[in-house]
């Protein structure tokens, strides 16, 4: 394997791992909070009561714990690739929330939100035409 | 006002919290083994560099206001509204990292954001 294809592999599985647990970890964060009274007030008890609440969920935690895989796959990639390379490419999970959410959970998708999908796809396709790195390293 | 207040905190602190990770893994290098010890030992290199603390502070940040935000609108609303990030991110990478964003980057980057906003306003 030559080097520029070895960085491009590595990348790709740094990134799809990413996309991975990312989504998970949102939506475990997501209806974490759902559980939770919104905050009332910028009182420091106020938003002491907020966080104490959120950091004694369970499910806050799972998404807490996927996020931080998600976020070592994330440091390790950036020792390499550009950061608006991975920024862009790594949106490519939105396309896996669409697919999950329809193949799996049966929803309705709309034809706005297959739109979205598809431009995804094209923006994604016209970055990883680029190269992931574009400045040196070590500096 | 709160939700703006965690909107404004997301995007901006936390798009910058990302672009100081990049600057502090930059300045670590290329990582080429992947062994468990290995990445201990480089997050450990990354955590000898001030860009680290500022890009875990900021990165704090933007994680708390997303937690704010979620818990005062919908999902369906705060994807689609930080769907400008990614444009921010670009911008930021640009200036701060000195990255060459090429045109077709630059359309790339545009075009997810127009996809990532209407994958979620078509959300029922």
């Amino acid at each position: 394997m030559t080097a520029p294809h070895r960085l491009h592999f590595k990348t790709s599985v740094l990134i799809l791992i990413m996309i991975s647990v990312a989504p998970l970890g949102d939506t475990f964060l997501g209806k974490g909070m759902k559980r939770i009274p919104p905050m009332t007030g910028w009182a420091p008890v106020d938003v002491f009561q907020f966080f104490f609440r959120a950091f004694t969920s369970g499910t806050i935690w799972i998404g807490i714990g996927l996020l931080l895989t998600f976020f070592v796959a994330y440091l390790l990639v950036l020792s390499w690739a550009d950061y608006t390379y991975v920024l862009p490419a790594s949106s490519i999970s939105n396309l896996l929330i669409a697919l999950l959410a329809y193949f799996v959970l049966h929803e309705t998708i709309t034809p706005t939100r297959w739109a979205g999908v598809a431009l995804i796809c094209v923006g994604v396709f016209v970055v990883g035409r680029t190269h992931p790195r574009t400045t040196g390293h070590g500096s | 006002m709160n939700g703006f207040i965690f909107y404004f905190l997301n995007v901006f602190p936390g798009t910058g919290g990302e672009i100081c990770m990049s600057r502090t893994m930059k300045t670590v290098g290329e990582v080429t083994d992947f062994r468990p010890r290995s990445i201990v030992r480089v997050i450990g290199r990354a955590m000898r560099v001030p860009w680290f603390w500022v890009g875990i502070t900021m990165m704090a940040a933007g994680f708390f206001s997303l937690l704010g935000l979620l818990s005062v609108a919908n999902v369906s609303f705060v994807f689609p509204a930080t769907a400008i990030s990614y444009a921010v991110g670009t911008l930021g990478g640009k200036l701060f990292l000195r990255e060459r964003v090429t045109p077709q980057r630059w359309a790339g980057v545009l075009l997810v954001c127009v996809g990532v906003a209407l994958v979620f306003l078509g959300t029922k």
